[in-house]
């Protein structure tokens, strides 16, 4: 494609302004940051209005250094799309949480998290192997800085533990795409998604992307640095790390394990369904007993991302869809619950549950939006949870009922630990004086907020928006790996077709692709 | 005779000896001026490179050879030298004692060294890795006054001569064994011999031994941390860059010229000192609160992943290792400038690694390029130093040594741990006392050069030094 190269710009503009606020005082580098994510968020939606969901699989494509080992080459598909779409969203609300919440070192804050902008686009955007390992791993600095300068007490620990794991789950990947680069002979990405690799190679070449992304996933029991890296984070940081950083193991999954080793995938689903059964179940139970709001929201996620690894793993529509959805979802939920954290961090300095209570009274705003989010997170119909997690449950149902039986007690399991700590910190008595002296969201919290909100419903209600540019890379990917996808243990009986579920359209194509 | 050929040797060796004069003449006032024209030797020997005859054949009877191999090492020792003498003028400033003769001796040891990448006899080879020693032992106890610098230099010339006595007895054996000192001789019997008689795998392991010292290579690299932290801070950046890339460049030429043949008898030793050296370098620098020593550990560990490279052999593997080896020397001479600017406030050199700590907010700009430099070091991608690391990986995994690459690899991440812990001091820990303010110089320049160069700029260099690479790797095969 010609014209403007888009992907480029948006990487280029954080990364600029990034260097350039370095050398800015501390309101120049938060005026500069906020200026520059907000223009990565006009040529999001622009690069959204654009992208045509009919068109080819690859748009806004560029190519630069070909011949060279390795070459920019970047462009995107509807899943790719969504997912900057998710980064470029969050970022300037990060920024805006971040407004006063730090005081120290801002200009390089500032710098660290336009880098990380930059990084995530990239890893969403490339299309050379080794390009996206570089946007992939350089990630793993400015994190470690993010949590190492401005973190919590325990912060180095926390810092050394993210980036230590996520480097040694992601060598591995590095040899095994110099295996494939060597083999196929060629690192492109829309090129390997083609290539056949003899099942016996793909079993190992399998192992070892999965070392990578079921960190950075992160599956059970490969998740523990995350509680410590969000437990210590500055709140934009968390924010960034449950919003962006995670989904890029679950698009890992979508972009390189499943299309490139679709025997191996198949191969290895009832292992994964083991481990992601057991997160939901044994994360939720070790979510209900925290006392600490961060941690209990960490485990949350890894219980949440491992519907994500049900659905994907689950080989049909619903399934992948369903993943996906649970993907942008969480990346908005997770966020706003941590903001949400952020707001009342920032007033009393703690995170102990015990410290809170009663907050309804003293913070009515509050307490609304924050509801809101617990419900979203509980996954009830009409926000976005119930949306991805249904769909994700319905693919999981179709490949093996019992898998379907383990996830479905996270979401009661999930139901249970978030509405027992919405209990704790918004009803009940004011057990505190400080705390019930708190005052409520003011307008730049609002504007944090509203946001969120506002596309936590809309995904929720009319999820078609979001699914429409991914669902025919869902169907190019499910026509990749359905010569592999294991037979299920549902025996469905075609039948008249049914009313349309509630959820109109992504429903419609369940009769159709169920067999 | 083509004494054209050895143009840059021959500019060297005058040069020096002109300065020897100087020096001895005019004393200490001269250490100016044999500094500069020290560097302007260098640089015009650097420019000669250019215009000899890139013969591939053997001159003067087959003892040394001027191809584009020896060229790009020459480049690469020339510049580490010149980096040397310019680091050193700060240093020695307050209390130099004989600073006319140290860039004469940085002379006589990049002439050394020019000769060991160039060498195709064992004769050659013996005598430039000599010249190189001598001239180092002289240089690690520079300051003589100082306990440690002297037994820095006595340990170092103790364990060295040690080393060239096995490297001349692994010599002996090879002349006896084949009846040639000449590579090329050596190849072809080898290459006769199906079988290869005990006496020639025992010339081969004894040589390989001592070149390993060189190296620096674990189980021989126990002098390293030793020699970096009492030698005198300029003259560890000379030892870790550049008698490296000579010794690194003369193990790849023994190798797959001389040795080619028996492969699979030194592939095995190339692969334990390689492993050994990446797992040693990485787990025994946790302990160090030197900086130096630490550096010292590091460059243990990067030297086992350049053997990688020549584990994987061919024009591939060969030309990776140059590739690993020139940004190897930039990042190590990067980190080393950073460490010399680390002055107390009377101008004292430190080298605590605690003295680090909080850098980032007294000195923003120096512990931003250290924090460049280690995180080059570890390999952590976007920086540059990802990329050699990936290219010697890559090599292995084409010559299908898949279990060599997953080990260096997961060698990477243990290594990880330490780079990272001076970037915790740096960045994450409160300020301690402040460095003493430094003037914007030449070594700044020169960070800032290095810095730009490892940073993610560098990418734009993978087709240049690639192509670089590979034609000067070819010229071996």
């Amino acid at each position: 494609m010609t014209g403007l190269p888009i992907l480029s710009l948006m990487i280029a503009i954080p990364l600029i302004a990034g260097i350039v606020a370095l050398f800015l005082n501390a309101n120049g580098a938060r005026w500069l940051a906020l200026i520059a994510t907000l223009a990565d968020l006009a040529l999001g939606i622009g690069l959204w209005a654009s992208y045509d969901p009919a068109g080819a699989q690859w748009q806004f494509v560029e190519q630069l250094g070909t011949g060279l080992p390795v070459s920019w080459a970047l462009g995107i598909d509807g899943i790719a799309l969504m997912l900057i779409m998710l980064s470029v969203f969050l970022m300037p609300i990060c920024i805006g949480a971040s407004w006063r919440a730090i005081d120290k070192r801002v200009p390089e804050y500032m710098a660290a998290f336009l880098l990380m902008e930059a990084l995530m686009i990239g890893v969403f955007a490339a299309q050379d192997l080794l390009l996206f390992y570089i946007f992939f791993e350089g990630g793993l600095i400015p994190m470690y800085l993010i949590i190492g300068i401005w973190g919590g007490v325990e912060r180095i620990k926390a810092s050394y533990k993210f980036f230590l794991y996520t480097l040694a789950g992601s060598v591995l990947m590095l040899i095994a795409m110099l295996v494939m680069i060597g083999i196929a002979g060629t690192s492109s990405i829309p090129e390997l998604m083609a290539y056949d690799f003899a099942p016996g190679l793909q079993w190992w070449l399998w192992l070892a992307f999965f070392a990578s992304f079921a960190v950075k996933m992160p599956m059970w029991p490969v998740h523990t640095w995350l509680p410590d890296a969000h437990v210590q984070a500055p709140t934009a940081g968390s924010v960034i790390l449950a919003g962006v950083l995670l989904k890029m193991g679950g698009y890992g999954f979508i972009r390189f394990s499943l299309p490139m080793f679709p025997e191996a995938s198949a191969q290895f689903m009832p292992f994964v369904f083991v481990l992601s059964g057991i997160a939901v179940v044994v994360t939720s139970l070790i979510a209900l007993v925290q006392h600490d709001m961060k941690k209990l929201i960490a485990y949350s996620s890894v219980a949440h991302m491992a519907f994500v690894t049900f659905g994907l793993f689950a080989f049909n529509r619903q399934g992948i869809e369903g993943a996906l959805i649970v993907m942008l979802s969480h990346g908005l939920v997770s966020g706003a619950l941590f903001l949400c954290v952020g707001v009342i961090y920032d007033r009393l300095h703690t995170r102990e549950i015990a410290r809170y209570g009663g907050l309804a009274d003293n913070m009515p705003k509050y307490a609304l939006f924050f509801m809101l989010f617990t419900m979203a997170s509980v996954g009830l119909p009409g926000t976005s949870g119930f949306v991805g997690e249904f769909l994700s449950l319905v693919g999981t149902y179709e490949a093996s009922s019992w898998a379907a039986v383990v996830a479905t007690t996270g979401i009661i399991l999930g139901a249970a630990y978030m509405l027992y700590l919405y209990w704790r910190v918004v009803y009940g008595t004011q057990r505190n004086a400080d705390a019930a002296a708190m005052p409520d969201l003011d307008a730049r919290e609002l504007w944090l907020l509203a946001p969120i909100a506002a596309c936590v419903l809309w995904m929720g209600i009319y999820p078609e928006s979001f699914m429409r540019p991914m669902r025919e890379d869902v169907g190019r990917l499910l026509t990749r790996i359905e010569r592999a996808a294991p037979r299920g243990d549902a025996h469905v009986i075609p039948g008249k077709p049914v009313t349309a579920a509630p959820h109109g359209a992504p429903a419609e194509h369940a009769p159709a692709e169920a067999h | 005779m083509n004494f054209a050929a050895i143009l840059p040797e021959a500019i060297l060796t005058i040069g020096a000896i002109v300065l020897m004069m100087v020096a001895a003449f005019a004393g200490r006032r001269s250490a100016g001026v044999t500094s500069w024209a020290a560097i302007a030797l260098l640089l015009a020997a650097a420019v000669s490179l250019i215009g000899p005859p890139q013969t591939d054949g053997a001159l003067f009877g087959g003892l040394i050879a001027a191809d584009g191999f020896g060229a790009f090492g020459k480049l690469l020792i020339f510049l580490c030298a010149a980096v040397a003498i310019v680091a050193a003028h700060g240093w020695f400033e307050r209390d130099f004692e004989h600073g006319a003769e140290y860039p004469v001796l940085i002379l006589f040891s990049a002439v050394g060294m020019a000769v060991m990448v160039s060498a195709t006899s064992l004769v050659t080879l013996y005598v430039g890795l000599e010249l190189q020693s001598l001239s180092a032992y002289v240089l690690a106890s520079y300051r003589r006054t100082d306990d440690r610098s002297a037994e820095a230099g006595l340990k170092y010339f103790v364990l060295g001569a040690l080393a060239s006595g096995i490297l001349l007895y692994g010599i002996s054996l090879l002349y006896g064994f084949t009846g040639t000192t000449q590579f090329s001789g050596i190849a072809s019997a080898f290459a006769r011999e199906g079988t290869h008689s005990l006496g020639l795998l025992f010339g081969l392991v004894f040589l390989l031994a001592g070149l390993a010292f060189k190296t620096s290579a674990v189980p021989f690299h126990m002098w390293t941390p030793d020699v970096y932290e009492g030698a005198p801070t300029p003259v560890t950046a000379f030892f870790a860059s550049a008698p490296k890339v000579a010794a690194v460049l003369l193990s790849v030429r023994v190798c797959l010229d001389a040795l080619a043949p028996a492969i699979d008898a030194w592939r095995q030793i190339i692969i334990f000192a390689s492993l050994a050296s990446i797992i040693l370098g990485a787990v025994a620098a946790y302990g160090q609160t030197n900086i130096k020593r630490l550096l010292a550990y590091s460059s243990i560990n990067n030297v086992g992943f350049a053997l990688i490279g020549l584990v994987a052999g061919g024009p591939r593997g060969a030309s990776s290792v140059l590739f690993y080896m020139a940004v190897y020397v930039v990042m190590t001479l990067g980190a080393f400038l950073c460490v010399l600017r680390m002055r107390g406030e009377d101008g004292e050199p430190l080298e605590s690694m605690d003295s680090l700590s909080g850098l980032s907010q007294s000195r923003p700009w120096l512990a931003a390029a250290l924090a460049v430099f280690m995180f080059s070091l570890a390999g952590i991608p976007p920086l540059f130093g990802f990329w050699p690391k990936l290219m010697v990986f890559q090599a292995a995994v084409a010559e299908g040594l898949i279990p060599l690459a997953v080990v260096g690899i997961l060698g990477t991440v243990v290594g990880a741990f330490y780079y990272l812990k001076v970037v915790k001091l740096m960045y994450f820990d409160a300020p301690g006392r402040p460095f003493r303010k430094a003037r914007t110089d030449l070594e700044g320049i020169l960070i800032l050069l290095a810095a730009l160069f490892v940073s993610p700029l560098g990418y734009l260099l993978i087709g240049p030094l690639g192509t670089l690479t590979a034609n000067a790797a070819s010229s071996l095969f």
